[in-house]
């Protein structure tokens, strides 16, 4: 087996330790960085997002992978930014203003990373403006909106609304969920992609920036 | 009457099982060594982080209909509204396991400690439940004690936010029950904050009047049915039996 291979093999068993081990191991073979993480990490990443998908693993088995691919991130990371290789699309995640339940959209933003979109995270409470500035600001993609109360969901239709007044509907993507959403409120406010749980939300956002 | 009431930990520590079903594990599935010791560790920092309390205050019916009514905004027809006219006795009531567990949880989460984490999280979720389960029992047994119960009294709690109960009934129901006494405040947005917190109403009546179909224009929203369990539970056990 070779040590790329190797890299996917124990990032589906969550053994971060050998992810580690077997990315530097990669590294001193001179294996590019961009190789060992799509045929590496994300490619073990994608295997484990389809496990899920299909019930054949749990939650705590993907938890337990994505901190094995940050191990081998914390790894990559420096190098792509010191060899200018461009990372992922950028997708800036928050629990709306009004909402302080963020474990679902942790859980999004854990396998988003996962997946190899590079995440910003504001947490939660977050008012509309601050998503789109920070999307502006760090040339995201996709904001990514959760909601857990009916009452705090008209936000996710005001930061639509102010990207649409500021001419950015199209070129930044809006994805929303969390318990009480719904396909059809997604349509109502023209978000354009509705997550029913983390791992759609994961294949609706790659099908955003065109990455299926 | 009005009662704050310490909950012994012991009475609302987590089953393993449920902790597991909040991790999406099927029951009875063979869990790894990956998954047991932070199991097994999330409900020691339950215990460590967690503190049961409860507020219940009886409530009658002409007070309860202008609780439940909150701002106006309920759905026009919802299967509270019926069985609330019902009931032999309501009570209000409010619970929580504090801060403490939520704050720890953020921390695990930023540590990376994800697991952990989410399964901390999970325990909290079922250790609030068995909360709200612990004060439906003690107002059963209150109703046993006054005599104002027979074995074909059920009690079952419900909330604003579901079944067509606007959340924005949470504003009447802190007037008349004040779970700021237990630590409980209410944002705007009318999320309760510790965040592992439950309120609403207990009804107690016979058990049929708490069956209904999930055919309400608003049930096709719904994402879990939870009602058909708690319904059907009803008929298989008597708590009543237990207690007299």
């Amino acid at each position: 087996m070779d040590t790329v291979h190797n890299i996917s093999v124990s990032l589906q068993s969550g053994d971060y330790e050998r992810v580690s081990a077997f990315t530097k191991q990669a590294l001193e073979k001179n294996i590019p960085p961009k190789e060992i993480l799509d045929r590496g990490l994300i490619s073990g990443m994608n295997i484990v997002g389809e496990k899920y998908k299909t019930h054949e693993i749990f939650l705590p088995d993907v938890l337990l992978a994505a901190k094995a691919m940050y191990a081998g991130m914390d790894i990559l990371k420096p190098l792509f930014i010191e060899e200018g290789i461009p990372t992922m699309s950028t997708v800036v995640i928050g629990s709306v203003q009004g909402d302080l339940h963020d474990i679902g959209k942790n859980l999004v933003g854990i396998m988003l990373k996962g997946a190899g979109f590079e995440v910003i995270d504001l947490g939660n409470n977050v008012a509309p403006e601050k998503f789109i500035e920070t999307a502006k600001t760090h040339h995201a993609s996709v904001i990514a909106m959760s909601a857990l109360l009916t009452t705090t969901m008209p936000v996710m239709k005001r930061v639509v609304e102010l990207l649409r007044r500021e001419r950015l509907k199209g070129k930044i993507k809006t994805i929303i969920g969390g318990a009480p959403v719904t396909e059809a409120f997604a349509r109502e406010i023209g978000a354009d992609a509705y997550g029913y749980d983390s791992a759609h939300a994961v294949d609706a956002v790659k099908r955003l920036v065109g990455r299926t | 009457m009005r009662e704050i009431i310490e909950i012994p930990l012991d009475k609302v520590k987590p089953h393993r099982t449920d902790v597991l079903r909040t991790q999406g594990v099927t029951p009875g599935k063979d869990t790894s060594h990956n998954v047991e010791k932070p199991l097994r560790k999330a409900i020691e920092l339950f215990l460590e982080y967690a503190h049961p309390v409860g507020v219940l205050g009886d409530i009658p019916l002409p007070q309860f209909e202008d609780v439940y009514k909150g701002d106006g905004k309920n759905e026009t027809s919802t299967p509270l509204d019926e069985i609330f006219k019902k009931a032999e006795a309501l009570a209000l009531f409010a619970v929580t396991i504090g801060e403490e567990i939520s704050q720890k949880i953020s921390q695990l989460f930023k540590k990376n400690e994800l697991v952990l984490g989410s399964m901390l999280d999970g325990a909290a979720s079922v250790g609030v439940d068995n909360t709200a389960d612990f004060i439906e029992n003690h107002f059963l047994t209150m109703l046993i004690k006054r005599g104002a119960a027979t074995s074909a009294t059920a009690v079952l709690r419900y909330s604003p936010g579901y079944c067509g109960w606007h959340m924005s009934g949470q504003k009447k129901l802190f007037t008349y029950l004040k779970p700021e006494d237990i630590g409980i405040s209410l944002l705007d947005s009318f999320l309760m904050r510790p965040l592992k917190s439950i309120s609403g109403v207990l009804i107690a009546g016979p058990r049929e009047i708490h069956v209904f179909e999930d055919s309400y224009p608003f049930c096709a929203e719904c994402k879990t049915h939870s009602c058909r369990e708690r319904i059907e539970a009803l008929f298989k056990e008597s708590r009543y039996n237990n207690r007299v």
